[in-house]
């Protein structure tokens, strides 16, 4: 609290620049150790809005204008608010506050640490239990008699930035692993990330090799081969680099066509460096072939975190275009290079995908260190290769072993704390938006919709949950969290009426097996629920899903009614929600209070 | 002349189709009058029958004695055919090429078309122009408006139907002086009556003033006939300020502030007829190269230019519906001819106000009146496609972009209309390629010229049977009264994909996504038939059986 000099300003006025309204509304604004918060002076509405400190990204204070001092408030989730204080000191004490809450210094700050929801100890040991990887592993044949858990790390000796349970090639001996972690940038050896049953192909994820230009590690090439063995169906491995081989410095000269010539466009590439090549001078790099028997090498190309950090605030800025021309719109999101990244996450998926699927051949990918694009492409790969991910409880198993438990550095990218701004880069985010990408071209295929994608993504930088905190499973241990804050998984599954896809049916043929995505450039779309906030539903303006799920649930009600009076349609069932078992239970009950309100509890309204 | 002289090659074995997302068939190619025609001879479903009409533009190419013609279609289809023997295949190619340029409309196909359904209702008496307005004159109508006969014999404006809605204090003398003064003899008209307000929608050509400033009072008092004492009316000039300016050097021109005192004149720029054709040429072809990396597939979309002109004209149609139902004023819209941007313009100024267009009948109604009554010459416009190689002459995919903008509307709001994007893209195919009569001519006189009705079919009736009326029916239809305003954002308006990536990716997933949709609809219905029933049992019941009262 002691960062807040002006608790309450009175006669503010706000604008939410990012939810497309022109009008401006008047009232009080509210600092508190956790929100900003708006409250309406409109009698009859007195409408509130939230900000969480740690969904601030930036507070700019524009030059002050006659009718007062301005603050642009932009939030991690794209929102922007403007803001018009009328005395200038208050709006310079507001932002001195708001500079500070929003960039907390100390873990103990967050929400999630600072905050004690009242529910009780019971309820947030259950929420950690939620997520069973482990029941994963098992769910996809794991361990078994090619792939073994390995106590190696299990107090986070080998390699400090990876969970303690993983899963090895059963030839891999332990000093084969540690002297493989040696050999790895960051100690990250190869370990599974996913196990193909249907052709015994495995995805498996490491950080870049130690081998500068001549350096080899026998134990690593040993556990390359292991990896190998492990596949009873294939005589070789891909190698996955996901790091683009050569950097390219293009300069560009954009001309029209008017003359409809092929060389409108001038593109004049420098081969400046190899990318890896620049690593191997620093005793990284990638797998010598020579050294490495039964390897194929692959690049992929995915840019790095700066390249990322610079694309996305590009697009978010197209995003933000005020009336903006057709040829405005188009050049911005061709500069801003973002769908050509989404495409090259996807097509390392798609290529992981082909590999295991297809050749049966198993995997080993990684990038530099193995946390940022091999996450990106081994989460892709799963989505694409494994119908379970597509769904509810998938999808968060996913996230929690591809990136939580493998070591995603989510407090340094999503700058939960104050910390090195090079860091930060939207990395989930675009894990995120390729599985919406594919929800585009499979609408039936995933359970979820566009808004559990969105709840993720804010979640990823709200705070609001100990889920994401950390850059690693040892950094999360050695601070309780489990002890001291909730996972936000259960809290997403209760409101999973809201998240679920109307039209999803696991039975059609798009959601059985191996999803095949086209990634010609044409099937990628601007993400306008996440980047553009404007346009909103004005009526009669509808989403189809929604008025679907509307349909829907008024059908599980007729069921319902239906099985009262004891007669239940041929198939009537088929047509259930996944989950709905859960409230068979009590529809019995349910069905005598048809049209009563429910869920009355969740609606209380949120205290100051 | 007798087709047989143009098919050098009648038949030819063992040629090979490819074609998109099904396999290669190897037949027997066969041409026709009016058909190529590949037939397998095994199964009947791996046949080809093409149209030559649908034939855009043709390209050989010979490896050996292997020659492959690459059909391109106006509906936007490539298909190739490998035929074996190099001087089948240039004969195939030549015949092919003259079927399908042929110069006479009594040799389309329509005149030789017959229907192999039942006609239930003759689609050439669906929308007469009498009935046209019919719907108004319980209304105001017959206080203000009248229906004119002028034109009964098209000599007044050779492009207009024979009968048209005028304001009533006109008589048809005033009107054949207006027509003197107007682009086509096209004096104003009336085009859409906002029932909410009573406000009208207008169209004409543009008024021949000339450098020297010509007026006609006929002219000025016919359209002020239309605003109510005091107001004050729109003219939506779908021309920049300077190209109407340069049009008075060629004799045309636009209302002067001091002659139409009662009228704000705004210029909202809808590009022409060959820019429209270079336009969808670019896009289709960047369409169809599935090499190009994200930039260039991007830079490619944006120098095509067909998105801008899709946010144009959905901003002007906007700004006449924001006129009329917003500032309740009067419109009149014009561009140079009023045959093309002009209809453009009112016609999706009417998918916006007026729910009846969002019904399928009624967007039949739409395009019947506002398209091809109003004169909008299909025969011309939609000689040839995006494949053309020749330089657009009077050719331009006008209709296409009214389509365009009506599906992304229909996008925009999926439950406010009764039909899907299948009748948007069936019209497409049919306005460039038929065996129906409807699209035939560049005007109604034209038509009757032609004897459409008695020698051909309409396409309406082929529409409007319940087999096809079910396919075409929105099953998210919920009708609404409401005037619907789209968002002409860049960021909303999307490329076409139904039109012009059809060929290119497979639709399976979204064609499943809507059959699911359908199904959980229905499924719903069901259900809900089912449960009044037994409401209504248990109601009986409990009339007839007092013990169940007891508990």
């Amino acid at each position: 609290m002691e960062h807040i000099r002006t608790p309450k300003v009175e006669k503010v006025r706000l604008l939410d620049r990012s939810s497309g309204q022109r009008k401006v509304s008047i009232g009080t604004l509210y600092l508190s150790a956790t929100h900003t918060i708006f409250v309406e002076n409109n009698p009859e509405t007195r409408k509130e809005t939230w900000v969480l400190h740690s969904m601030v990204s930036s507070v700019e204070r524009p030059p002050t204008t006659p009718a007062g001092s301005q603050l642009i408030l932009r939030c991690k989730d794209f929102r922007v608010f403007q803001i018009l204080i009328p005395q200038e000191r208050d709006c310079l004490d507001v932002h001195a506050s708001l500079v500070r809450l929003s960039r907390p210094e100390k873990y103990s700050e967050l929400y999630c640490l600072s905050f004690n929801p009242n529910a009780n100890k019971e309820e947030r040991q259950e929420s950690w239990s939620f997520i069973d990887l482990m029941a994963d592993y098992k769910r996809m044949g794991v361990p078994n008699n090619l792939w073994v858990s390995t106590a190696a790390n299990s107090e986070y000796r080998v390699c400090d930035t990876y969970p303690s349970e993983l899963f090895v090639p059963r030839s891999a001996t332990p000093a084969t692993i540690v002297g493989s972690s040696r050999f790895r940038s960051r100690g990250r050896f190869p370990a599974l990330s996913y196990f193909h049953q249907d052709t015994l192909a495995a995805v498996c994820r490491c950080s870049q090799p130690l081998s500068g230009f001549s350096g080899r590690c026998q134990e690593d090439e040993v556990m390359l081969q292991a990896v190998m063995k492990s596949n009873p169906g294939s005589d070789f491995i891909y190698v996955v680099d996901t790091r683009p081989k050569v950097t390219h410095q293009h300069t560009q000269t954009h001309c029209s066509t008017i003359t409809g010539s092929d060389t409108d466009t001038t593109c004049v590439c420098v081969c400046v460096q190899l990318n890896a090549m620049a690593n191997r001078a620093a005793g990284k790099g990638y797998e010598n072939e020579d050294h490495y028997t039964n390897i194929k090498l692959q690049f992929i190309g995915i840019e790095n975190i700066h390249v990322m950090r610079s694309s996305q605030q590009k697009i978010i800025d197209v995003g933000e275009m005020r009336s903006p021309s057709m040829t405005d719109f188009l050049w911005g999101l061709e500069n801003s290079g973002w769908l050509k990244h989404i495409k090259a996450i996807l097509d390392a998926g798609v290529f992981i995908t082909r590999a295991v699927a297809d050749e049966g051949v198993s995997v080993l990918v990684h990038c530099s260190d193995g946390w940022d694009r091999t996450a990106q492409a081994c989460s892709v790969a799963s989505i694409l290769l494994d119908p379970f991910y597509r769904t509810i409880k998938g999808l968060t198993v996913l996230i929690e072993r591809d990136w939580v438990s493998f070591g995603h550095k989510f407090s340094h990218r999503y700058s939960h704390l104050d910390g090195d701004p090079k860091e930060v880069s939207p990395v989930i985010d675009q894990f995120l938006e390729c599985v919406w990408q594919l929800s585009e071209q499979f609408p039936c295929a995933f359970e979820f919709n566009e808004r559990f994608l969105i709840a993720i993504h804010t979640h990823v930088y709200s705070c609001q949950y100990g889920t994401f905190l950390g850059n690693c499973q040892k950094e999360r241990r050695d601070m309780r969290l489990r002890e001291r804050s909730h996972s936000v998984w259960p809290q997403l599954w209760k409101d999973r009426a809201e998240f679920t896809n109307p039209l999803y049916k696991a039975e059609l043929s798009q959601s059985q097996g191996i999803l095949r995505p086209n990634t010609t450039p044409y099937c990628f779309k601007m993400w306008k629920g996440l980047y553009n906030h404007v346009e909103k539903s004005t009526p009669p303006r509808q989403s189809p899903a929604d008025f679907l799920s509307a349909v829907r649930e008024e059908s599980q009600q007729l069921e319902e009614e239906l099985t009262n009076h004891q007669e239940v349609p041929p198939g009537g069932t088929a047509h259930h929600h996944p989950g709905s078992r859960q409230e068979d239970r009590s529809s019995d009950r349910e069905a005598n209070h048809l049209g009563e309100h429910r869920g009355s509890e969740e609606d209380s309204p949120p205290a100051v | 002349m007798e087709f047989a002289e143009l098919i050098k090659t009648p038949r030819v074995d063992g040629v090979v189709l490819h074609r998109p997302f099904m396999p290669t068939v190897e037949g027997t190619l066969c041409l026709t009058g009016h058909h190529l025609i590949l037939s397998s001879r095994q199964d009947n479903t791996e046949e080809l029958w093409l149209l030559h009409s649908n034939i855009d533009s043709i390209e050989k190419r010979f490896v050996g004695s292997l020659g492959s013609i690459i059909v391109k279609c106006k509906d936007l289809r490539v298909i190739q055919l490998d035929i074996p023997g190099m001087e089948e295949c240039l004969n195939i190619a030549s015949s092919i090429e003259a079927l399908s340029t042929l110069d006479s409309i009594s040799l389309m196909y329509p005149f030789f078309y017959r229907p192999m359904f039942e006609v239930i209702e003759d689609g050439w008496n669906s929308f007469l122009p009498q009935d046209a307005f019919k719907d108004l004159e319980s209304m105001v109508w017959t206080d203000e408006w009248r229906l004119s006969e002028v034109n009964k014999d098209f000599s007044v404006c050779p492009s207009y139907p024979p009968l048209v809605a005028v304001p009533k204090d006109i008589d048809d003398d005033s009107l054949k002086k207006v027509a003197t003064f107007r682009h086509g003899g096209r004096f104003p008209v009336l085009s859409y009556y906002h029932k909410k307000n009573g406000m009208v929608m207008m169209r004409a050509g543009q008024p021949l003033t000339g450098t020297n400033g010509r007026r006609c009072k006929e002219d000025e008092k016919l359209i002020n006939a239309t605003l109510r004492p005091g107001k004050r009316g729109y003219i939506i000039d779908t021309r920049t300020i300077n190209v109407a300016q340069q049009a008075k050097a060629r004799g045309g021109g636009f209302e002067s502030e001091g002659n139409y005192p009662q009228w704000r004149r705004i210029h909202k720029a809808i590009e022409r007829s060959n820019v429209l054709q270079e336009s969808l040429i670019k896009l289709v072809e960047a369409c169809n190269d599935q090499s190009h990396s994200m930039d260039r597939w991007l830079s490619k979309l944006e120098a095509s230019n067909w998105q801008t002109h899709v946010k144009e004209v959905l901003t002007t149609a906007c700004l006449a519906a924001q006129c009329i139902d917003r500032e309740g004023a009067s419109v009149l819209v014009h561009g140079t001819e009023g045959t093309d941007s002009t209809l453009l313009v009112t016609s999706l100024a009417q998918i916006i106000l007026d729910p009846a267009c969002r019904t399928i009948k009624g967007f039949q109604n739409l395009v019947e009146r506002e398209w091809l009554q109003a004169g909008h010459p299909f025969q011309q416009r939609c000689a040839q496609s995006a494949y053309s190689n020749s330089k657009p002459r009077l050719e331009a995919p006008v209709f296409l972009l009214f389509l365009d903008g009506v599906w992304q509307i229909l996008r925009q709001f999926p439950c406010s209309f009764e039909f899907t994007e299948s009748l948007l893209v069936l019209l497409f195919e049919h306005a460039y390629a038929s065996q129906f009569g409807t699209f035939l001519g560049n005007s109604a006189a034209g038509r009757a010229k032609l004897s459409l009705p008695e020698k051909t079919v309409s396409l309406w009736s082929w529409v409007n049977r319940p087999q096809e009326l079910e396919r075409l029916t929105n099953p998210l239809y919920e009708a609404n009264s409401l005037v619907i305003w789209p968002s002409v954002a860049p960021q909303s308006l999307l490329l076409w994909e139904g039109v012009f990536l059809r060929w290119n990716r497979s639709s399976k997933s979204l064609d499943e996504a809507y059959d699911e949709m359908v199904h959980i609809i229905e499924y719903n219905k069901e259900l809900q038939n089912k449960v009044n029933t037994l409401r209504r049992q248990l109601a009986q019941l409990e009339t007839e059986d007092p013990l169940l009262h007891t508990p």
